[in-house]
């Protein structure tokens, strides 16, 4: 087994605006199953970086205990780390987020970490709206432990040992719908095209941007009955919309037809792009993303794509009316302004 | 694109750049391996099966297989392929039983090969084993032809070439040596059943028309001559001021010969510039170690004698001008001509072929530069009976490329002894093997080293100056040459690919360290290779393609600098990707027994 990645990269390779290559947002070799969807939603986390061409030491990857959660290790080499307790990432966003907010804050769960073990932390993340990405690398079974069904398994999903899930599944994305989150969007690890624009959106949104991602466990629920197997997600696929993300300054060169694109503009200038739009679906009408989502679980179909977009809400650092600046960057003279200010302030508490 | 057939056994021979690009076509990988694992016997062997003579060619080969090394691409510089070979030969054990024998029973055919060069001698070994008796004619003392009169002793030791020439001989080969074969109509009158001609090219250009050459002839000598006459021991002294004129290989045997017998001051001039000129640069690298100057863009314009003795050579000054369409012209930089002592002049400025002895009256075409008309397949002339190879047959190249023909050859005069045809030529062996051992397990050492290209020792100057028979180059030990085989990429463990097993879960595309795999939408090669992950500019490489996918995707693979370190096979959940290790043996006469190939 080779554990190390030979040092040679492709003299061809493209770079980025500020002169890096996909090369340089790569992390450790994958200790993963061979074919692991995990594994492509990190590759597909490595595009988006190297596409937005952010700068790696400017990302904050934030993680709990997990297959998911050590992804981590597998992404970003540069960037910054949590591998925190099982199912206490948000707590540890948060409290990292409040100290820098300039970060981009990367969390990365998985369906134990957020819908069994650490769900009080995750509907908490969502009401605070923190300015974060929210991944869940969903395979609908514990790998770590040898597969057994998880909470976001299917009703009647069949495991590998041949025995049907009985219980109903947590759907995060219409929890995090309905418990308010400001940006909900839904994926497939096997599909890079839809993932990667939704990914970068995610990063740009203010707020807290959920994405739940079915990634096939192709050791344990990859077999016929699954409902998380790389065929039965591709055979039930259905998307709100084909997504393109457009990035500050640069000129949109598709083509579509007229009436046929939506574009959400997002606070930075950079847009959202969605085209071959589902019908009676408004990504920023909470009630129709409501029901979208639940017609398409009562078609047995897998509705994937930007869900729910709110652009209002305010994010955890204007509710609070906290400082501007990162907390490392404070010196004395802001955190001891004196004992001028001292009366001023004593002055207005009498 | 339309999907790659990769059952075409072309397709993965390509992919082995250096044995693609050797004309031999060697097993250069398989050999590597093998002197990794210390097998140098079998090392040797693989080697001697395909290019007759390891332990020369380890030592003088033109190496076209270097700059061709996919390492080559990917990092400075490629394996020193050549000097593994010596490696291999330098360490072999007892192989003389590993060789055909010489057949029991003869097949009442007899062949006749003019001159004992490389090509000759390839034909001999390809036939005798099938019962061919052999008659090979020769001019000098021993056979070798220009390995032995044109290549130095201080590049190639005669000890290390008669072992090779004698594991041929050895094989009940009848040998006329001393006789020059002055008609080919005699030769033809003694009946053989064919006959192969491997005269080489044997006449060195001179400079007839320049003013003084004729004045101080005594001082003035063709390159390749005087090389002869050295190595046959007819010349050991020269005088202490020399230049040798000429910018290719024999230029460089010649200044280093002449600074063994007595060249103080022994300078190169050439015509072209210094990068342009023909020697390798490793032969350029070792003249200019001896001390030996080389001046480029210098024209000669005159022998300058004095009472018969010869005092130097005027040169006029130029430089290279470039047309649109690339091509060179020389033209004066106006500047006042230059005068260079010399007590004696070496020419090293070309060779040709010359066939004064082959009547124009027997059927053998010739073309207006006075070169028979060859089969560029066959190796026949418009003579059914005769064949040409080596420098012989299309003009001087070099020793591997003469094996490549006498192979070839070898070939056709068993095809044409057997009243076959000569077309129908046999297809090449080829063997496709998986290396896989366990789930991530591989029989080939995967992993890729950072190592750089290591040096080859050269033993010290003072002592290889003062001897001309003193090898200057030392080998690799064997702890180097381990190292330096640890640097091949084995190009031949090919990536074989499934599209059926396929899920596309995109791990080979994502854990891919050269970016070589691309999963997406099939269309025409040029607008592919400029979309792909890595763009694919390298056109003299190929796209692999698969069928389409089930997602309507295609896989497409760029060869240009693919690893092979079996990464995308490792990370493929289905098996879909396959390291198989492709081996290919170009068609031959005669097979080795039990060999690997």
């Amino acid at each position: 087994m080779t554990y190390t990645r030979p040092r040679f990269r492709n003299p061809h390779l493209p770079v980025n605006e500020i002169g890096y290559t996909q090369k340089d947002y790569e992390g450790a070799l994958s200790t993963l199953c061979a074919g692991c969807g995990h594994d492509s939603i990190s590759g597909a986390i490595v595009q988006a970086c190297y596409e937005l061409a952010i700068e790696p030491h400017r990302v904050a990857k934030m993680s709990g205990i997990g297959c998911s959660s050590k992804t981590p290790a597998y992404f970003l080499s540069n960037s910054h780390g949590f591998n925190s307790v099982h199912g206490r990432m948000p707590s540890v966003a948060t409290g990292a987020y409040l100290a820098n907010r300039d970060l981009v804050y990367f969390g990365v769960s998985g369906d134990g970490d957020t819908a069994s073990i650490g769900m009080g932390q995750f509907v908490h993340a969502i009401r605070r709206n923190l300015n974060m990405v929210y991944l869940v690398m969903n395979n609908g079974c514990y790998g770590l432990t040898k597969g057994q069904d998880s909470a976001t398994a299917d009703l009647g999903s069949k495991s590998k040992s041949g025995h049907t899930n009985p219980f109903q599944a947590i759907d995060l994305a219409g929890l995090a719908l309905e418990l308010g989150a400001s940006f909900v969007a839904r994926s497939f690890s096997g599909d890079k095209t839809q993932l990667v624009p939704l990914l970068k959106a995610a990063m740009a949104h203010p707020g807290f941007a959920f994405i739940d991602v079915i990634s096939p466990c192709v050791t344990f629920n990859n077999n016929p009955g699954s409902t998380k197997s790389y065929d039965y997600v591709r055979e039930h696929l259905e998307a709100t919309a084909t997504i393109d993300f457009v990035p500050i300054k640069s000129e949109i060169t598709t083509q579509y037809d007229a009436g046929s694109t939506k574009d959400l503009a997002l606070h930075d200038e950079s847009m959202i792009r969605l085209h071959k739009i589902a019908a009676d679906w408004d990504p920023q009408n909470r009630w129709s993303a409501m029901n979208a989502l639940h017609q398409a679980r009562t078609k047995g179909e897998i509705l994937t794509g930007l869900i729910f977009l709110d652009k209002g809400l305010q994010d955890l650092h204007t509710v609070l009316d906290t400082t501007d600046k990162p907390l490392n960057t404070l010196k004395q003279p802001e955190l001891c302004p004196g004992s001028k200010a001292l009366e001023e302030i004593n002055a207005g508490l009498r | 694109m339309k999907a790659t057939d990769i059952k075409d056994p072309e397709y993965f021979h390509k992919v082995v750049d250096c044995q693609y690009a050797c004309p031999a076509h060697t097993p250069v990988p398989e050999y590597i391996r093998l002197i990794a694992a210390e097998q140098y016997t079998e090392a040797y062997m693989v080697n001697w099966e395909s290019n007759v003579f390891p332990g020369v060619l380890g030592r003088t080969c033109d190496r076209p297989c270097e700059p061709a090394c996919r390492r080559g691409r990917v990092e400075e510089e490629p394996v020193a392929i050549c000097r593994l070979k010596r490696v291999a030969a330098d360490h072999k054990g007892d192989v003389k039983h590993l060789m055909p024998k010489p057949a029991e029973t003869k097949n009442g055919k007899r062949i006749a090969l003019i001159g004992g060069g490389p090509a000759s001698l390839t034909v001999a070994r390809d036939l005798a084993p099938l019962g061919y008796e052999i008659h090979l004619y020769d001019e000098q003392d021993l056979a070798g032809g220009m390995m032995r009169s044109q290549i130095p002793s201080f590049r190639l030791p005669a000890e290390v070439l008669n072992e090779e020439v004698n594991f041929i001989l050895d094989m009940g080969i009848h040998t006329h040596l001393k006789t020059y074969v002055s008609s080919l109509k005699e030769v033809l009158e003694k009946d053989y059943d064919a006959i192969f001609v491997g005269t080489g090219a044997p006449r060195g250009r001179d400079l007839p028309d320049l003013p003084g050459r004729w004045e101080a002839a005594q001082s003035i000598h063709i390159g390749i001559e005087w090389l002869a006459s050295v190595a046959f021991e007819h010349t050991s002294k020269i005088g202490k001021k020399v230049i040798v004129l000429g910018g290719g290989n024999t230029a460089m045997d010649c200044c280093r010969t002449s600074r063994r017998l007595g060249g103080d001051e022994v300078k190169v001039v050439v015509r072209s510039p210094f990068s342009e000129m023909k020697a390798s640069p490793w032969e350029k690298e070792d003249a200019m170690h001896e001390d030996i100057p080389i001046l480029d863009c210098h024209v000669p314009k005159s022998f300058v004698t004095e009472n018969g003795v010869l005092k130097g050579m005027t040169f006029e000054k130029v430089h290279a001008v470039y047309d649109e369409k690339g091509r060179r012209s020389l033209v004066s930089t106006g500047e006042p001509d230059v005068f260079i002592e010399a007590d004696e002049v070496l020419m090293a400025i070309g060779q040709e072929n010359s066939f004064p002895w082959i009547e124009r009256d027997l059927g053998i075409e010739f073309d207006k530069w006075e070169m028979p008309m060859v089969d560029s397949v066959t190796f026949q002339s418009t003579h059914p009976k005769v064949f040409f190879g080596g420098d012989s047959a299309f003009g001087p190249k070099n020793v591997i490329t003469a094996v490549a023909h006498g192979h070839q050859a070898a070939v056709s005069i068993d095809l044409f002894c057997r009243g076959e045809s000569l077309q129908k030529r046999p297809d090449p062996m080829t063997n496709l093997v998986s290396q896989k051992m366990g789930i991530h397990e591989w029989s080939y050492d995967n992993a890729v080293v950072d190592d750089l290209r290591y040096v080859v020792p050269q033993a010290d100057k003072t002592m290889t100056l003062a001897n001309r028979k003193v090898e200057v180059e030392l080998g690799f030990n064997l702890s180097v040459g381990f190292k330096e085989a640890q640097r091949c990429l084995n190009c031949d463990v090919q990536t074989v690919f499934n599209t059926s097993r396929c899920i596309e879960c995109d791990a080979c595309m994502d854990i891919c360290p050269t970016s070589c795999i691309t999963f997406t939408t099939t269309g025409p090669e040029e607008e592919l290779r400029q979309r792909l992950i890595a763009p694919a500019p390298n056109t003299s490489q190929y796209l692999s393609v698969s069928d389409l996918l089930k997602t309507g995707r295609v896989m497409v693979k760029d060869e240009d600098v693919c690893l092979h370190c079996g990464l995308c096979a490792e990370r493929c959940p289905t098996a879909a990707w396959d390291m198989q290790q492709y081996l290919y043996s170009v068609t031959k006469a005669c097979k080795l027994p039990g060999a690997v190939i």
